[in-house]
């Protein structure tokens, strides 16, 4: 692990107090996501859902995990991709996050899985330009991750 | 486990204070019951000593102010009052504020309750030191036992008062130090040598005691084993006949002695000893057992027990289905045996969780007590049935509804005494908790002998408040479901005498999410009863496995009445019209597949099932009952908070997760269903 300095760290808003990130990262539709490696509990295999009739659709199920009911997001509706079926690479990502305090498990569909890594925040890009049919406040910031554009949402206010 | 000495005071305390105040309010009943006053004592003097062991200076003060008042009950100079009482209630509430929050509690009120017990003890005292209890109990004034004429004590203790660590010649000694003592043992219990058990405390005491202490001071040095031995003190001067009665009598040193000596003997027969002893002791063991089988557990450790074992039933159930689906005969008998072991496990887990009612019961004396004093009405307050058991965190959730419905029906139901003269009822009025078992249900009712409700008055102020049309025909039933309508109770009170409802939205909707129902009735001018359902417990319950296009639901059994098949005529009458026959009553329905939107075919038979809330009934179309299932219940997730029709989920025996259905809220749903369809053909 290496701390990265690189001449062009100044330009970014948060440059002052640069940090890694450690990230998982998936794939959603065409985009790429970052997951903070802090909230991923687990990766699943897809497992059999339980429709929720009546529940917003992006939450449109609830699977079991280890004896515990918890629900199924579909983030891919909240950014306005379609629906797919599941392929080969289709994942489950089990994470806990916080809401109002306390902690929420959830599984978040995933059409590919890549890899845990660690971005910096020196490389975060202006949020503009990029897919602009999203509600800003569902980003909590975009970096480059293999010169590709990584999102990196922000959870509580998506689900909220 | 590491315990805080000072948190183990604390719940000590909290259990002497709950039986003080238990022995307080009994006292209020039976003033001259030496019992209650002597565990209401104890209680005060332990606190006092502990208090002062661990450091809570404050506490062991005050109470000792309290003490000395009480000594002065005890002894029978005052009598016990409902003045008493009630500053006996307030010093004890001072005294759990001392303890609990010491810094913010000023001890101002301290001094207060303090002052006023002092003056109600002066204008007690001056009405007569010919006690009214002693006189009353047959026992000789205590002030004409301590002009110095002395005592005669004998005592007994429980054969275990060794092995509890309790030394008898220290406490002959304390007595000693009273006055100039004669003591004599008696041997008669104590047994050959060879059937000597050496920790077996076998002999008994007579103590002549002279000087000028008083029967107070004598109890007191037994105080801490007073519950482990017989102890019976006479004026000497009332005794004299009694010595006489003990033949076989030895010097107490001699006594003291061979305590010493005998240890030494039954070291040296210990062979021949062991097996008697060890039989014996098993048995003293099994006395301990019963005495102290009480265990303090965290609650949070019952919730993770609990936890665990929904877990153990949901793979269980996957293992018989498993072992059921293959030929292997070993492995199913295996399964049959785990499936067993789980249900009982089961049972039992829900068993520990299980508290009496009773100690919900406790807390709402007190509430009727100060409730009615300040208001003026006299109240007597009849609990039934304390030893039924509900899941803990039922009995929790149920304190609030309860301490709600206490007060309404002392505030509105009881009538003032004033008003109630003018009627054939007592001018005490009567509140009645029971709780009792149905079913797999508890019934809570709350009966009062006011009133009663005052259907006319709700009507009008229903009308008033634009909830129905002027001169709509209803029940009396449907009358009474306006008091559990929300902003309802909140408005101006229809009267003082007969307004129900305040917050009685709040407690409908508490006991609902604990799957409960309300209801109520009334017999004007004869009182009112509420009655709540209840289930038993939360964890766990008996559901219907139903299906529903692809998915699988579970009903909870408790809301199911009967199940009916949904015939092809039925089926195409109904179209438009949800509304069914069952045996000449016509029921709404709603199409479950329709509202969960379900994929593919109806199935060619589907079933309407009937379920009930209340009076009001609905019926539920599914397209197939697959049958019972023990339902572990699984709160829905925070982020499922906007899904109404689901209560919770559960996991089935293939490990995928099922919804269970909120019976209450579809029966509403179909029920306002229903009324948008009556209405246009109506009009």
């Amino acid at each position: 692990m290496q701390v990265q300095t690189q001449g062009g760290a100044g330009h970014g808003p948060h440059a002052a107090a640069e940090t890694r990130l450690q990230v998982l990262m998936i794939g959603l539709g065409s985009e790429i996501f970052a997951i903070e490696a802090d909230m991923v509990r687990e990766i699943i295999d897809p497992v059999p859902v339980t429709r929720v009739a009546g529940a917003r659709a992006f939450l449109p199920a609830l699977i079991n995990v280890r004896g515990n009911v918890i629900p199924l997001a579909d983030l891919r509706l909240r950014f306005g991709m379609a629906r797919r079926t599941d392929t080969a690479d289709t994942r489950i990502v089990v994470v806990e996050i916080e809401i109002d305090g306390d902690p929420v498990a959830l599984g978040i569909m995933a059409d590919k899985v890549y890899e845990v890594t660690e971005i910096s925040t020196a490389q975060i890009q202006q949020t503009p330009r990029l897919g602009m049919h999203w509600r800003p406040e569902f980003i909590r910031f975009i970096t480059k991750w293999n010169d590709e554009f990584v999102i990196v949402p922000d959870l509580e206010k998506i689900l909220s | 486990m590491e315990l805080d000495p000072a948190e183990t005071f604390r719940q000590e305390a909290s259990d002497l204070l709950d039986s003080l105040e238990a022995a307080l309010l009994d006292l209020g009943q039976t003033p001259q019951d030496s019992d209650l006053i002597d565990a209401a004592f104890r209680a005060l003097h332990t606190i006092k000593g502990s208090g002062a062991m661990f450091g809570f200076d404050r506490v062991a003060a005050f109470t000792h102010d309290f003490e000395t008042a009480f000594d002065l009950i005890r002894k029978g100079k005052i009598s016990a009052d409902r003045d008493i009482i009630t500053v006996s209630l307030a010093a004890k509430d001072y005294i759990r504020a001392l303890i609990d929050d010491p810094d913010s509690t000023d001890p101002i009120i301290g001094e207060a309750i303090v002052e006023e017990l002092q003056a109600l003890i002066a204008t007690g005292a001056t009405g007569g030191t010919a006690s009214p209890v002693g006189a009353a109990l047959g026992e000789p004034p205590a002030v004409a036992a301590a002009d110095g004429a002395g005592w005669l004590i004998e005592i007994a203790f429980e054969p275990d008062i060794l092995r509890n660590g309790t030394n008898p010649l220290v406490l002959l000694d304390d007595l000693r130090a009273l006055g100039s003592c004669s003591i004599r043992a008696h041997l008669d219990g104590v047994p050959e040598l060879g059937a000597l058990d050496p920790e077996t405390c076998m002999i008994a005491w007579t103590v002549e005691l002279e000087g000028g202490c008083t029967r107070e001071d004598i109890e007191d040095v037994f105080m801490f084993v007073r519950d482990e031995m017989k102890l019976e003190i006479t004026p000497l001067s009332l005794a004299g006949s009694a010595d006489a009665k003990r033949p076989a009598t030895v010097d107490i040193d001699a006594v003291a002695a061979a305590a010493t000596v005998a240890p030494a003997v039954a070291k040296e027969l210990q062979p021949a000893l062991t097996e008697r002893a060890a039989g014996e002791r098993s048995e003293g063991a099994r006395r301990g057992e019963d005495k102290t089988s009480t265990v303090r557990v965290q609650a949070e450790r019952l919730d993770e027990l609990m936890d665990r074992v929904g877990e153990l039933v949901i793979a269980q159930a996957r293992l018989s289905q498993l072992a059921h689906s293959g030929t292997d005969l070993a492995i199913k008998s295996i399964a049959e045996e785990i499936e067993r072991l789980a249900s009982g496990l089961r049972d039992s887990t829900m068993g520990v969780r299980m508290v009496p009612m009773g100690s919900l019961f406790g807390r709402f004396r007190r509430l009727v007590h100060d409730l009615s004093r300040d208001l003026g009405k006299p109240v007597d307050f009849v609990t039934v049935g304390e030893d039924t058991e509900l899941d803990k965190t039922m009995i929790e959730r149920l304190a609030d509804p309860l301490v709600h419905l206490i007060r309404n029906a002392i505030d509105h139901g009881i009538e003032a005494p004033a008003a109630r003269a003018g009627t054939t009822k007592s001018p005490t009025g009567r509140i009645e908790l029971a709780a009792r078992y149905v079913g797999a249900q508890v019934l809570v009712t709350v009966q009062d002998d006011g009133a009663g409700l005052d259907a006319t008055r709700i009507r009008a102020k229903a009308e008033e408040q634009g909830l129905i049309a002027a001169g709509t025909p209803l029940s009396e039933h449907e009358i009474h479901q306006f008091l559990f309508h929300p902003g309802f109770s909140t408005a101006r009170t229809i009267s003082a005498l007969s307004g129900r409802g305040v917050g009685m939205d709040v407690v409908k909707r508490t006991i609902e999410a604990m799957r409960g129902t309300i209801d109520l009735a009334t017999v004007p001018g004869y009182g009112s009863t509420v009655t709540l359902r209840l289930p038993l417990t939360l964890a766990i319950i008996e559901g219907l496995l139903i299906r529903v296009g692809e998915g699988r639901y579970i009903i909870p059994l408790s809301a199911v009445e009967e199940c009916v098949e949904l015939t092809a005529a039925e089926d195409a009458r109904a179209r438009g019209r949800n509304f069914l026959n069952v045996r000449g009553d016509l029921v709404p329905f709603l199409r479950l597949r329709d509202l969960f939107e379900a994929d593919g075919e109806a199935d060619p038979h589907q079933k309407v099932i009937i379920t009930t809330m209340g009076d009001t009934r609905v019926g539920l179309v599914v397209d197939q009952i697959i049958g019972s299932h023990q339902t572990v219940i699984k709160s829905l997730s925070k982020l499922h908070s906007d899904v109404t029709m689901f209560s919770g989920a559960t996991i089935l025996g293939d490990g995928s997760a099922a919804l269970i259905l909120d019976v209450a809220q579809l029966v509403s749903l179909g029920q306002s269903r229903a009324e948008t369809e009556k209405t246009p053909e109506a009009a």
